[in-house]
Order: C-alpha cells, then structure tokens, then sequence
C-alpha cells in the first residue's frame, strides 16, 4: 500500500510540469483572466480553452471546472467542446511538441514512414507523450506546406523534405535535453486514455 | 516618403521560412549596411510567392531578377555582383528541370508564366503587414468606390453579373447569396470568411490570409455594404498561426486608417471584424458546422434550408464565403464585372488558385483562367513529374474529389467538368501521383481521413466511412475479395445519400473515382495479391540484388530493425522475418547502384519463401 501510494506519488511528480500550473489558486486566477479577456462571452468558450491551453499545454480537469464556473455554463457543455475538437488535449503535453503532417501530400511522399520513424525513435505511438512529461508525439492532417512534404514540426519549427536521417538531426537536441527515459514499446504516456 | 533605386523582396511564406528566409534577409540587411547601400536598397520581407519548392526566394525589383535556394554564404557575391557590379549572378538562379540555362527573370519562367493573377496579385510584391503597401497597389480603392457611389443592389448585380462562384469547393454563385440575404428583412446580418481550409493538400487559403490580408477585408467591407451588416468575422484554423497574426496585424491597420469601425472613410458606414480561430475539426468547414463553432457550440452541421443567408449566426442572415472568394470581390468591383467575367468558361468564371503539390517538379501554388486544360497545369506550369517517372493520376478536390487518370488529361478544369469526371473543384489542392502511388492505398487514405473526421450526427457517415475504410484495409492487405468491390459500391451509395453535409455526401468520390478509373488496380489487389506500385506492405517484400549490391554498409546501417545482414563490401542480405518494410533502405541505397529492389506478387512472396507474412501494424 505504502509504496503504492510512493510509487504514484513519484509518478505524478515526474509525469510533467502541468502538475505545478494546476495548482489552484494561480491557474483559477488566470483562467479568470482569460475568460475576462473574452467579454465573459459564453460563446467564446473555444476561444477561451484554447487561450489555457496555449500557456498550460493541456487543459487538467479543474481547469475545465474553472472553466464552466467563471462562464457560469454547465461543465457537460465545456466537456463536449473540449472534448470535440482536434486541438484540445485532456492528456499532459510534454514539454516539446513533435508534429508529424499527414496531409495527402505528405502522403504520397512518404509521410506515413517519417511517422513510424519518429514512433520508433521516440518510443512513443502518435497521440502520446513520454513518461517524463519531457515530448509529445502528434500527427495532423495537413499544415497547409504541402510544397515540404514529407513535414514535420518539432518546437514550432517547420522541417520539410523530411527522411530518417534528417529526423535523426531533428530530434538529437530535444532527444538530449530533455533526455526521456527510454520507454517500452507498449504504451507509455497513455494511462489517461484507458 | 523615402525612394530606393532597388528593392530587395525576400519571400516570407511558410515554405520559405522554414528553408531559412529569415536568416537571409538579416544576411542581405548586415551585408547592404557594409556597403553602404542602406539608403539605396531596401530589404522586404514578402507574403509567400508559390513557388515554395525552390525556397529561400529573393526577386530584385524593378530588374525582375528571380533568385532561388539561397543561402546566407551567397549573399556577400550577390550583393558585389548584382548590386554594386549590376552583373545578375546565373549560378543562383533557376534552371528548369529539362533545360540546362539559367532563366534570369521571373517572369519568364514557365511556372510563372502561365498564370493570371487576380487574388494572389500582391503576392511577393509587399509586405502583408504593412497595409501603406496594399494601398499603393491600388488597396482600398474598390472600398471607397462601393461605400461611397454604389448602391447595395448595385454592388450585388456587379458580382452577381462578374459570375463569381464560391471558391470553397460547391461553387454557389456569390451574387445569388448576397441577394438572398439582402433581402432578408431581419437585423443585424452578419458576414463571415471561411478560412477553416481543411482539405489536406491545399493552401491556398493560407497564403492569402498571410501574403495579402487586406484583400480579404477590403473584399468583406464591400460585402457589408452590399447586404448590410455591421459585423463580421474571420474563421481561421488553429494550424494557421501566421496568417492569424498577418490578420490580426491588419485589422489593427485598417481600424487606425478609419477602414473599419464607425464611420469608415466618412461615409456613415459602421462595420468591423473580429478574428474567430477555429479548434481543428475538418467538418467545421461545412457553414453551418463553422457557424456553430463561432457560436461556442460543437460543430455539427445542421439541415439546410434554411440557409444561412436566412437563418446563420444567432438565427440572423448570414453571408459566408471562403477566403478566396472574399480575395476576388475587391478587384471585380475595382475593374468592372465585364473585364472579371472575359476569363474563365461559360459556367466558370475568373481564375482559381490550385495548390500543385505531390509528385510535381514545381510544386508550389498558381492561379490559373477557369477553363485551362489540366495537362497544361501539370506539364507546362507544373515541370512534369521529377525523376523521369511516369503520370499516372492528379487527385483533386481533397477528401471531396476523386482521382482523375491520364486520358483525361486535356479536361478543361471548371466547376462541371470535374464534377463529371468524378472529381470536384474543392478548395483546389490538386495532388500529382506518379506511378509509384497505389490508387487502392490512395482511397484508402481519404476514407480513414473522413471517418477520422466525420462528427458523428449521420449514421451512414459515422458507420458507412467505417465500414468503408475496413474493406479498403482488408484489399490493400491482399485480402479482399471480390464481393468487397460490391459492398464498397453499395456503401458508397447509402453514404452519399444518407448524410446531411457535404462531407458525408462526398465522402465516397475518392473511392468511387478510383474505382472507376483504375478498376485493375484493385482486382490485382484481389485476384493476384499485386500491389502494382509497391506500395501497400504486406503485397511487397524488399531485397537486395546480390549482383548489384557493393556491400557499402548504407541499408545496413539506416535499417531500424536491425534485419539487414552483411559486412564491408560484402553482398548484405535482408532477413525477410525481422523485416518491417518501413523502406530505409530502398531510399538509402546509392541512385547509381539501386541494389535494393521492392518485388510484389509471385517473386515477393517467392523471395519471403517460408517466412511468416507480418501484418500490417
């Protein structure tokens, strides 16, 4: 039992810093600001999740109760937008960000290779980030820079004409700064998605 | 105003940012500031050119003088050369794929030449976040002429009369739509521009909003004034971030110029914008879905009719139409509807942006008459497909469209004629396929695509797109059979009548589309267990021509799965069990040795001998 609980506790400390963002006071008085920022509009709640997550990286449980109280708007409503659109993580982020396009430009160059290369790499499947909280691994249907294609972002950088080697390069720096522990191959960074 | 004998315009667009276009320009700014130019030339950071493939792009202006994929080390000679010398430096400019001399001027160059610019006619000539810029390239002037000397009944039949139609795909007339929701007696009316581009493959839209803002809302201040709205707003994806700054920039600019807000130039016209970022759901481009977004809500999309131009944003009329639409309405009424409509077919008026993208030599974006032929888009603007492999399909109109095959290559390209090929206009990402793109893997990847992204409220969408992308999976993994081919038409039938938006109702075009075109391709699937482009895993196995392999330690070194065997100049063998087919090693090995072949059929399997056959992950 007791070392259990140490066990999640280390877990929880170590699995990113969005755990210190969500601690209460600071995070309810931003999200006041933010919602402040919109007009206290109800129909800004978009606008206003994606202001959180911006700063946040993800938007926590309380965040989203945060949410619903200060726009006085039932939390089911918050849940179900945050929970319909593409760009909302209910999940930690990590601290870095790679994004590999699956556009059908990306496609047809080869897009679903540089994807299962980063997988490999990273040791992480799209959608999931590392155990450390350090690297989130996504993929997107089109950045709209066909003209790069295969693409992949890595921090907000745009690399195009991507291939193994030049992920390789790519991800050297985040690779060793963050230095993820290794994880096992079967879902690391997914304990929320169940 | 200061003059300058040159300028120096450095293509800011997202391709040519990522190739390094900013740390050219900071070169080309130290090194002009070295040589004492800086009250001669001036250095401008430029909204996106098109042509993206040969980034960092640089045009010398007024010489004309087109530079491609520069570096930082190339500026101290282009500067001594070109600047202080006036010699053009042919090594840095473009070489066409089949020629071997340089051609100097941008204007001569094929992938320019062909076009016709309306809506991208400042693109690359100035600075989108410099609205003085816009302005004196003739920027407001249809403005001031529609709020201060036309009538709203007057600004509809010139649109109506140009023959613009929506450039966001079902091409609705624009001035059928403004007139409905002129006539709606109810206040306040609301305007919106859709910029929600989520067909994969397209951009178009992108590089308005962020190579010429100001085209948008000088085009949505003269639609407010044709159907009365005092408030609009812009809808842009989440993924766009630049061209949400480039409008937010603008927006600013045009209120601090008196072009938006109370009173705009005087005239006692009222009417603003507000930036609305969209949250990355592909449906929310359907109008009604994107109008429920705005209101806070999840975008589902609703019946119609209504329509919006009766019942939209709160219940009130609405007009919404896509960025390039919007782009187009400032220069008809600037120019006059008779010179808008003397391009373009009979139906199709004007000119198109296509994104030309995919197996392509110049990829990049143009604008094109209505009307051209699309073998003249892809071989004369376009370069052909590179490395002297052959055309097989361009894929058009996105998640919407279909795949339209060689023998059509001389089709006119207008709203009905890719209709009825199977295809649609879209939002005109065109996608070349060589052929070494499986037409089955193709259909297959917009079908997951949709019911990745159908949200959900119509049954036939939600399973139908489902059941759909399985057979497809089950084909392409060898298998399908020929029953499967029935159930696909059949499903395709039941989901383009049973669903409410556009998405459902075209979300079987591309298989049915390549279905039509390319029927053999699926059969070898079936029937021969082919993947005749080698494509799809499990129909195709990797080896290593031992003849040809010089045993240089490249495959063996890029392969992840540790499953390539061999030494220094030693034959390496690839160990068919621990193989996962990512294809390393295909694009490693050295183009004048070629060792590593993909075989389908009969050989593939042949050569995997008794190896269990891995599936698909």
């Amino acid at each position: 039992m007791q070392d259990k609980k140490q066990a999640g506790a280390v877990r929880r400390g170590a699995t990113t810093s969005a755990v210190k963002t969500t601690g209460r006071s600071p995070e309810r008085a931003f999200v006041r600001d933010v919602v402040r920022k919109y007009g206290r509009r109800r129909r800004a709640v978009i606008q206003v999740l994606q202001d959180i997550q911006g700063r946040l990286r993800w938007l926590a449980p309380e965040t989203l109760e945060a949410v619903a109280r200060e726009l006085k708007m039932p939390l089911a409503h918050v849940y179900s937008v945050a929970t319909f659109y593409k760009s909302f993580s209910l999940k930690p982020r990590g601290r870095h960000t790679c994004t590999v396009c699956m556009g059908t430009a990306c496609h047809v160059r080869g897009g679903a290779a540089v994807l299962e290369h980063f997988e490999r790499k990273l040791g992480l499947r799209a959608g999931q980030t590392s155990l450390d909280g350090e690297i989130t691994l996504e993929r997107v249907n089109c950045l709209g820079a066909c003209a790069l294609a295969p693409l992949a972002v890595v921090d907000g950088r745009y690399y195009g004409q991507m291939n193994e080697s030049k992920a390789d390069t790519v991800l050297q720096p985040i690779l060793h700064a963050g230095s993820p522990a290794p994880v096992p191959e079967d879902g690391p960074g997914d304990e929320e998605a169940s | 105003m200061k003059t300058y004998r040159t300028h120096l315009l450095v293509c800011a667009g997202t391709g040519c940012v990522s190739c390094g276009s900013f740390a050219l320009k900071d070169a080309l700014v130290d090194e002009i500031a070295r040589r004492g130019l800086q009250d001669e030339v001036l250095v401008v950071t430029t909204g996106c050119n098109g042509f993206c493939e040969r980034g960092p792009i640089l045009m010398v202006h007024p010489d004309g003088i087109f530079y491609q994929r520069l570096a930082p080390a190339d500026v101290p000679l282009l500067v001594e050369e070109h600047l202080i010398k006036g010699r053009p430096v042919r090594k840095l400019m473009y070489v066409p794929p089949e020629g071997d001399r340089p051609v100097p001027k941008m204007a001569d160059i094929e992938f320019f030449k062909h076009q016709r610019l309306i809506v991208l006619r400042n693109r690359g000539r100035i600075d989108p976040e410099k609205i003085e810029e816009y302005i004196a390239y003739d920027g407001y002037e249809a403005a001031a002429k529609a709020l201060e000397r036309m009538t709203p009944e007057e600004i509809v039949a010139e649109v109506g009369a140009a023959g613009l139609r929506g450039r966001g795909g079902a091409g609705f007339p624009t001035g059928r739509k403004w007139d409905l929701c002129r006539r709606e007696p109810a206040v306040p009316k609301y305007l919106i521009c859709n910029g929600d581009e989520g067909d994969p493959g397209a951009f178009m839209d992108r590089s308005v909003l962020e190579a010429d803002p100001h085209a948008v809302l000088e085009g949505m201040i003269i639609g407010a004034k044709a159907i009365g709205a005092a408030r609009g707003f812009i809808y842009i994806r989440d993924e766009y971030p630049l061209a949400v700054s480039r409008i937010g920039i603008a927006l600013e600019q045009a209120r601090e110029m008196g072009l938006l807000g109370k009173d705009i130039l005087g005239t006692g016209f009222d009417f603003d914008l507000e930036i609305v970022r969209g949250a990355g759901a592909f449906v929310s481009g359907e109008e009604t879905a994107l109008i429920a977004s705005i209101e806070g809500q999840r975008a589902y999309p609703r019946q119609r009719p209504p329509y919006p131009a009766q019942h939209g944003l709160r219940g009130q009329p609405t007009v919404i139409n896509n960025v390039e639409t919007w782009a187009n309405v400032a220069s008809i009424i600037r120019r006059g509807s008779a010179w808008f409509s003397s391009l373009g077919t009979e139906t199709s008026k004007g000119t198109k942006i296509f994104s030309l993208v995919g197996k392509i030599n110049n990829t990049g974006l143009v604008e094109v008459p209505m009307g051209i032929r699309l073998r003249d888009i892809i071989f004369a603007i376009g370069g052909g497909i590179p490395k002297g492999r052959e055309f097989k399909a361009v894929q058009i109109g996105g998640p919407s469209g279909g795949c339209i095959p060689k023998e059509l290559l001389d089709l006119p390209v207008d709203y009905e004629s890719l209709t009825q090929a199977g295809a649609m206009m879209g939002s005109g990402g065109m996608i070349v396929m060589d052929e070494d793109t499986c037409m089955v893997d193709i259909a297959l990847y917009f079908l997951r695509f949709t019911q990745e992204e159908s949200c959900g409220k119509c049954a036939p969408c939600r399973v139908g797109t489902r059941q759909m992308a399985e057979i497809l999976a089950r084909i392409t993994a060898g298998e399908g059979s020929l029953d499967d081919v029935r159930k696909l038409e059949e499903l395709a039938v039941t989901v383009k009548r049973g669903s409410l938006c556009g998405l459902g109702q075209t979300a079987p075009n591309p298989v049915l589309s390549t279905l039509r075109y390319f029927r053999d391709e699926y059969l070898a699937h079936i029937v021969d267990h082919v993947c005749p482009a080698r494509v799809c895993k499990n129909l195709t196995t990797y080896y290593i021509e031992p003849d040809k392999c010089v045993g240089c330690l490249l495959c063996l070194k890029s392969c992840p799965a540790n499953a390539i065997s061999g030494e220094r100049k030693k034959v390496h063998v690839i160990d068919q069990a621990a193989c996962i087919k990512c294809g390393a090693c295909f694009d490693v090995c050295p183009a004048k040795i070629q060792a590593v072949t993909k075989y389908t059929g009969e050989r593939g399997r042949a050569l995997r001998g008794g190896a269990a056959v891995p599936k698909d992950a």
